[in-house]
C-alpha cells in the first residue's frame, strides 16, 4: 500500500514535470512542425538562469524572471536562427536545434562548470507539508503540481476562450490555412515558439530544484519530452497532459515492482529460471526503455498518437 | 478489346462524392481526351487510375486486369504511365539522370547493386532516344530544375513515357505555355503517343480537338458525352454544361 | 514533411562522358595520401590519431549514405556501428579461445555482416516512416539499444565493456597486428577498400534510384519503384558499412563498452558528415578529419573545443548548408571556369572577416572558461584576465567588427561563392 502511494505520488510529480515540458513543446511542434531539440535545453537554462538569479534578487522574483528571459531568448532563437533556415526545409530544421542543444549545453558548462551546481528551494518550500506512513512529503512537491495543473488549465482556457488561441488552434489542425486568414503568421511563430521556450524555462525553474542541476539535465530529459509529444499527438493539449502522466506512471512503477521478467512469466504459467541472463531483468531495470518502446510503437503502428487531429 | 477500361468508378472524401460512377473503354492506340470544368473531377480520375489512391467502389482495368486498389508502382510496372499537372520531376539530378531513373525498372534492373548504372548500354541507349526525342540534348547534364518551364514540362512527358509503358495518362501538359510552346507540345506529344493508348486531361480546347480521337465529358464526377470531336462539338448537352462558356 | 530537402545540397549530376583518368585520379591521390602518412607523422600519436580518423571516416560515410544520399536523417547510427563493433569483438575473443583459422585482418566483415543483418531486422519497422517519423523513430531505437546495452552483460560486459586481443589467428599479408604502425596499414586497408565500395554503390541503379527519392519521393511510385523499398535497402547496405567501421574500432582499440551506442556517438557522425558537407561524396571524409582532429589536439589546449565544434555546426547550418565541401566546390568551380582570379579578393576578404569574428568569439570563450578557474589568458606577450575590462572589450570589438564585415559582404554579394553555395 505504501508502495502504491508514494509510486503514485512520485509518478504523479514526473508525470506533471514532464507535462511543463511537453507543453510547450507540443504548440511549437504542432505548429511549426518543428520538432524543437532544444526544448529540453531551455528547461536547462530556465534552471541555471534561476540559481544565479535567486542568489541576488531571490527565488520569489527569479520564478518569474528566469521563465521571461528564457522566452525572450527563445523568440530571438526563432527570429533570427530557425526562420532563416526554414527555407531549407524540415531537416535542416531538425539539424538547426539539434546543434542548438548541443551549443547550450556547452555554454552553460563554459559559465557553471561541468559540475552540478547547489541550487535550492527557499526555506519554506522545503518544509514537509504532511506526513504519510511516517513519510514526509516536502511541500515544493506539493508546489510544483499546483504550478503544473494551473499552467494546464490556463493554457487550456487560453486556446479555448481566446482569439488567440483560436487562432493557435487553427493552425495546429491546419497550419497551411492560417497564412490565408490574413495573420502575421512569422509574428505568431515567434511569439508561440517564445512562449513554448518560457513554460520549458519555468518547468526549470522548478524541475531544476526537485531534480539535479547540471549541464546532463537537458540530455536525461530531452528525448523522453519527444515521446510524450508523440504518444500524446500533434496539436493535442490534452493528448500531452494524459501521455505526461501515462509515462510518469509507466516509469515509476516499473522501477517500484521488484519483480523480474522471469517473475512474470512465471505468473502467468510459464516455468522459467528466475535468474537467467534473460528472464532474470527487472523491470526496474527495462524501466527506461519503455517510453523509447512506446515512441516506436507508436510511430510505426498509430502515428496520430493517442489523442493527436493529425499524423506526425 | 480496350486498353484501359473504368467500370462504375467511384471515389468519396467523407461526405463529398468527387466521381460518381464513371464507365469509360479506352481500346488500345486512341488517343482519348478527358475535358470538364474545373472542379469536374478530372484530376482524381487521374489518381484514381494510377493508384495514387484507392477507389471507394468500382474498377479500374488495364488490358483487362484489375489495377485498382493496387500501389501505383505496381501499376506502372503493369505499363501504366502518367504525367503531373505541376511538374513533378527530380529537380537536382540531370536531365539524363531523370530519364536513365524512369527507364530502370522496365529494363528489368530493379534494385540492382552490382553493377554500375553507367555500363547498362540498354539504359543508356534507351535514355538517349527519350532525350532526343523530348529536344533536350543540349541540355543533357542539366540540372532539371535549372531548365525552363517549358522544357522541364517536356522533361515531365520524357520521364512519363521512358519506361515504355502502353498506357500514358497526361494531366494537362500545355498548362501554363505560350501558343508557340503548346504547339510545339502537341507535336512532341503526338510523336512520344505513337502506337500508345493517350488518355489525355487539357483545357486548351485546340489542343483536345486537335489531338484527341474520342473526347469523354466530366462535369460533378460523372461522363455526360462520350465521342469524336465532331459529335462532342455538336452535343447540345456538351455545349450547354460545359463548351457553352468557352464558344460563346 | 516537405519532399524537397534544399538543404541537402544535391550530389553533383554525374558526368557521364568524364575521362577514365579523372575518375581514377582521385583514388590514386587518396592511396598515395594513404602509403605517405605513416612517414610523415610517424609517432605513437600520429597513429592513435590517423587510426581513429581511419574508422571514423568510413563511419562518416556510411552515415552520409542515409542522409546525403537517401535523405534520411537519423540519430541513432550508433546502434549499428556498436552492434558490428561488438560481433567482431566476439569473433576476435572467438578466434583467440577456440583458435580459429580466421585471421584478425577480415574481423570489418564480420561487422560489415552484423551491421546488415541488423539493419534488415530492425530497419524494416524503422524505415516504414520517411522524414522527422523516421528521425524520432532513428532516436527512439538509439535509445532502447544503448539501454539494452548495459543489461546484457555476457553479450556487451556491462560498464567493463568486452576486451580482447588482436594478436591471435593467423596473419594475412604478414602483417603484424600488434604495434600501433601495423594496426594503421589494416585501417587503410579498409578506409580504401569502404570508400571504394561505397563509391561504387553511388553509382549503382538502386544508388541512382535513393538520390531520386530523397530528390522527390512522391514521383518515385510512378517510374515502377517503391520508395519505401528503396530507402530500405540504402538503410541496410549503410547499417552494413557503420558496421564494418565499428568492426575497424574493435581490432584498433581492443576493447568495447555499451557507451558506444550511446548519443554521443549518433550525434558525432552526424556533426562529421554535415560538418564535411553532404553534398560530395568526400565530404565526410573531410569532416571526419577535422573533427578528430580537433577532438584529440584542441582538447590538449582549451576546455572549450566542443563549443567550438558546435559553433562551426550551427554556423554550417545557417549560412553554408553543403558544408566545407561546398566550399572546396566553389573553389574547384572557379578554378574550371577560370574566374578565379577575379573572385580571389572576395574570398580573401570574407576569410579576413571570418578569422577576425572566429579570434573574437575564441577570446571571449577563453576568457569566459576562466572567468571561475581562476587564471590569466597569455597570448602572444598579451595577458588578458577575465577580471579586467580589457580582454572582454577587445572581443566584443572583433566579435562586431568580424560580423559587420560578413554582412557587409554578403549583401554586396560578393561573397557568393564561399557563403552560399549554389
Amino acid at each position: 500500500m505504501e508502495v502504491v502511494v508514494f509510486s503514485l505520488l512520485n509518478g504523479l510529480l514526473y508525470g506533471l514535470l514532464l507535462f511543463m515540458l511537453s507543453s510547450g513543446l507540443t504548440l511549437i511542434f504542432s505548429m511549426m512542425g518543428v520538432l524543437n531539440f532544444a526544448h529540453a535545453s531551455f528547461y536547462m537554462l530556465g534552471a541555471y538562469l534561476a540559481y544565479a538569479m535567486g542568489g541576488q534578487i531571490g527565488f520569489w522574483p527569479a520564478l518569474f524572471l528566469a521563465p521571461v528571459l528564457v522566452g525572450v531568448a527563445g523568440a530571438l532563437v526563432e527570429r533570427y536562427g530557425l526562420r532563416p533556415v526554414h527555407a531549407n526545409g524540415h531537416v535542416a530544421e531538425l539539424l538547426f536545434t539539434f546543434g542548438l542543444a548541443y551549443l547550450i549545453e556547452e555554454i552553460v558548462k563554459l559559465f557553471w562548470g561541468k559540475q552540478p551546481v547547489p541550487y535550492r528551494v527557499p526555506d519554506v518550500l522545503s518544509q514537509p507539508i504532511f506526513t504519510l506512513f511516517e513519510t514526509t512529503y516536502p511541500a515544493f512537491r506539493v508546489f510544483m503540481m499546483v504550478v503544473a495543473l494551473l499552467m494546464f488549465g490556463v493554457l487550456w482556457l487560453l486556446l479555448k476562450r481566446t482569439r488567440a488561441g483560436l487562432m493557435i488552434q487553427a493552425a495546429l489542425t491546419h497550419p497551411h490555412m492560417v497564412g490565408h486568414l490574413g495573420h502575421n503568421v512569422p509574428l505568431i511563430f515567434m511569439t508561440v515558439f517564445g512562449i513554448g521556450c518560457a513554460l520549458a524555462g519555468l518547468a526549470g525553474v522548478i524541475g531544476g530544484a526537485i531534480l539535479v542541476t547540471e549541464p546532463g539535465m537537458a540530455h536525461s530529459l530531452g528525448p523522453i519530452v519527444f515521446v510524450v509529444v508523440v504518444v500524446g499527438g500533434m496539436g493535442s493539449l490534452t493528448g500531452a497532459f494524459v501521455a505526461s502522466l501515462l509515462i510518469g506512471m509507466l516509469q515509476t512503477f516499473a522501477i517500484a515492482v521488484g519483480a523480474s521478467i522471469g517473475d512474470l512469466l512465471r505468473l502467468v504459467g510459464i516455468p522459467v529460471a528466475p535468474h537467467g541472463e534473460l528472464t532474470g531483468i527487472t523491470l526496474a531495470q527495462i524501466a527506461p526503455m519503455l517510453p523509447f518502446l512506446l515512441l516506436v510503437l507508436i510511430l510505426i503502428f498509430r502515428p496520430r498518437g493517442l489523442m493527436g487531429a493529425r499524423e506526425t | 478489346m480496350s486498353d484501359l477500361e473504368l467500370r462504375a468508378l467511384r471515389k468519396s472524401f467523407g461526405s463529398a462524392d468527387i466521381i460518381r460512377g464513371v464507365d469509360l473503354a479506352v481500346p488500345a492506340g486512341e488517343r482519348h481526351a478527358v475535358i470538364g470544368p474545373n472542379g469536374a473531377g478530372k484530376s482524381t480520375l487521374f489518381n484514381l487510375i494510377s493508384g495514387a489512391f484507392p477507389p471507394t467502389s468500382g474498377e479500374v482495368m488495364l488490358g483487362g486486369e484489375r489495377i485498382s486498389g493496387r500501389p501505383p508502382y505496381e501499376i506502372n510496372r503493369r505499363g501504366l504511365s502518367r504525367s503531373f499537372q505541376v511538374t513533378n520531376i527530380f529537380h537536382n539530378m540531370s536531365v539524363y539522370e531523370n530519364l536513365r531513373c524512369a527507364v530502370l525498372w522496365s529494363l528489368g534492373y530493379r534494385y540492382t547493386l552490382w553493377r554500375s548504372a553507367a555500363a547498362l548500354k540498354d539504359a543508356a541507349e534507351r535514355s538517349r532516344e527519350v532525350l532526343h526525342l523530348i529536344g533536350l540534348d543540349h541540355a543533357r547534364e542539366t540540372p532539371a530544375g535549372l531548365l525552363s518551364y517549358a522544357d522541364q514540362r517536356a522533361l515531365e512527358i520524357g520521364v512519363t513515357i521512358a519506361g515504355g509503358a502502353r498506357v500514358i495518362l497526361l494531366d494537362e501538359p500545355t498548362a501554363g505555355m505560350s501558343r508557340a510552346e503548346t504547339d510545339r507540345a502537341v507535336d512532341l506529344i503526338r510523336r512520344v503517343t505513337e502506337g500508345r493508348t493517350l488518355l489525355i486531361v487539357e483545357h486548351d480546347m485546340g489542343v483536345v480537338f486537335g489531338l484527341a480521337d474520342r473526347i469523354s465529358v466530366l462535369v460533378y464526377g460523372e461522363v455526360i458525352a462520350t465521342g469524336t470531336p465532331a459529335e462532342i462539338r455538336g452535343d447540345p448537352r456538351v455545349r450547354e454544361a460545359y463548351l457553352g462558356e468557352e464558344a460563346a | 514533411m516537405t519532399a524537397i530537402d534544399r538543404a541537402l545540397p544535391a550530389m553533383r549530376p554525374v558526368g557521364v562522358r568524364s575521362s577514365p583518368l579523372a575518375a581514377v585520379a582521385p583514388w590514386l591521390l587518396g592511396a598515395a595520401i594513404l602509403l605517405a602518412l605513416p612517414f610523415v607523422f610517424p609517432s605513437r600519436t600520429g597513429f592513435t590519431i590517423m587510426n581513429a580518423i581511419g574508422i571514423n571516416v568510413v563511419f562518416a560515410l556510411s552515415y552520409n549514405m542515409l542522409l546525403g544520399q537517401g535523405g534520411m536523417l537519423s540519430f541513432g547510427h550508433a546502434v549499428w556501428f556498436g552492434l558490428g563493433g561488438f560481433a567482431a569483438m566476439h569473433m576476435m575473443v572467438a578466434i583467440d579461445k577456440l583458435a580459429l583459422p580466421v585471421p584478425v585482418f577480415l574481423l570489418p566483415l564480420v561487422g560489415f555482416a552484423a551491421g546488415l543483418l541488423a539493419g534488415a531486422v530492425l530497419g524494416w519497422p524503422i524505415c516504414r516512416r520517411a522524414g522527422t517519423p523516421f528521425a524520432m523513430i532513428t532516436l527512439g531505437i538509439g535509445e532502447l539499444i544503448a539501454a539494452a546495452g548495459l543489461m546484457f552483460v555476457t553479450v556487451f560486459g556491462g560498464e567493463e565493456g568486452i576486451k580482447g586481443d588482436r594478436v591471435v589467428g593467423p596473419m594475412l599479408f604478414g602483417l603484424d597486428l600488434g604495434p600501433q604502425g601495423g594496426v594503421y596499414w589494416f585501417i587503410a586497408f579498409w578506409v580504401f577498400a569502404a570508400a571504394l565500395a561505397m563509391w561504387a554503390f553511388t553509382r549503382t541503379p538502386l544508388g541512382r534510384l535513393s538520390l531520386a527519392v530523397r530528390d522527390n519521393p512522391d514521383r518515385v511510385p510512378f517510374i515502377g519503384y517503391d520508395p519505401q523499398r528503396v530507402r530500405y535497402l540504402v538503410f541496410m547496405v549503410a547499417s552494413g558499412f557503420a558496421g564494418l567501421a565499428g568492426g575497424m574500432a574493435a581490432v584498433n582499440y581492443e576493447i568495447l563498452t555499451p557507451q558506444i551506442f550511446g548519443a554521443l556517438t549518433s550525434g558525432n557522425v552526424l556533426l562529421m558528415a554535415f560538418i564535411g558537407g553532404l553534398g560530395a561524396f568526400y565530404g565526410p571524409i573531410l569532416g571526419a578529419v577535422l573533427i578528430v582532429l580537433m577532438q584529440s589536439m584542441l582538447s590538449d589546449y582549451t576546455e572549450g573545443w566542443q563549443l567550438y565544434v558546435g559553433l562551426l555546426f550551427m554556423g554550417l547550418v545557417m549560412f553554408a548548408p553543403g558544408g566545407l565541401a561546398s566550399m572546396v566546390e566553389g573553389g574547384a568551380r572557379a578554378v574550371r571556369r577560370g574566374d578565379w582570379r577575379e573572385r580571389a579578393p572576395a574570398w580573401a576578404s570574407g576569410a579576413l572577416a571570418f578569422a577576425v569574428l572566429a579570434a573574437g568569439i575564441v577570446l571571449l570563450v577563453e576568457l569566459a572558461f576562466r572567468a571561475h578557474g581562476g587564471g590569466a589568458l597569455r597570448l602572444a606577450g598579451l595577458t588578458l584576465r577575465p577580471g579586467d575590462a580589457m580582454g572582454w572589450i577587445i572581443g566584443i570589438a572583433l566579435v562586431s567588427l568580424g560580423a559587420g564585415l560578413l554582412r557587409l559582404l554578403t549583401r554586396r554579394g560578393h561573397d557568393g561563392d564561399t557563403a552560399r553555395p549554389a
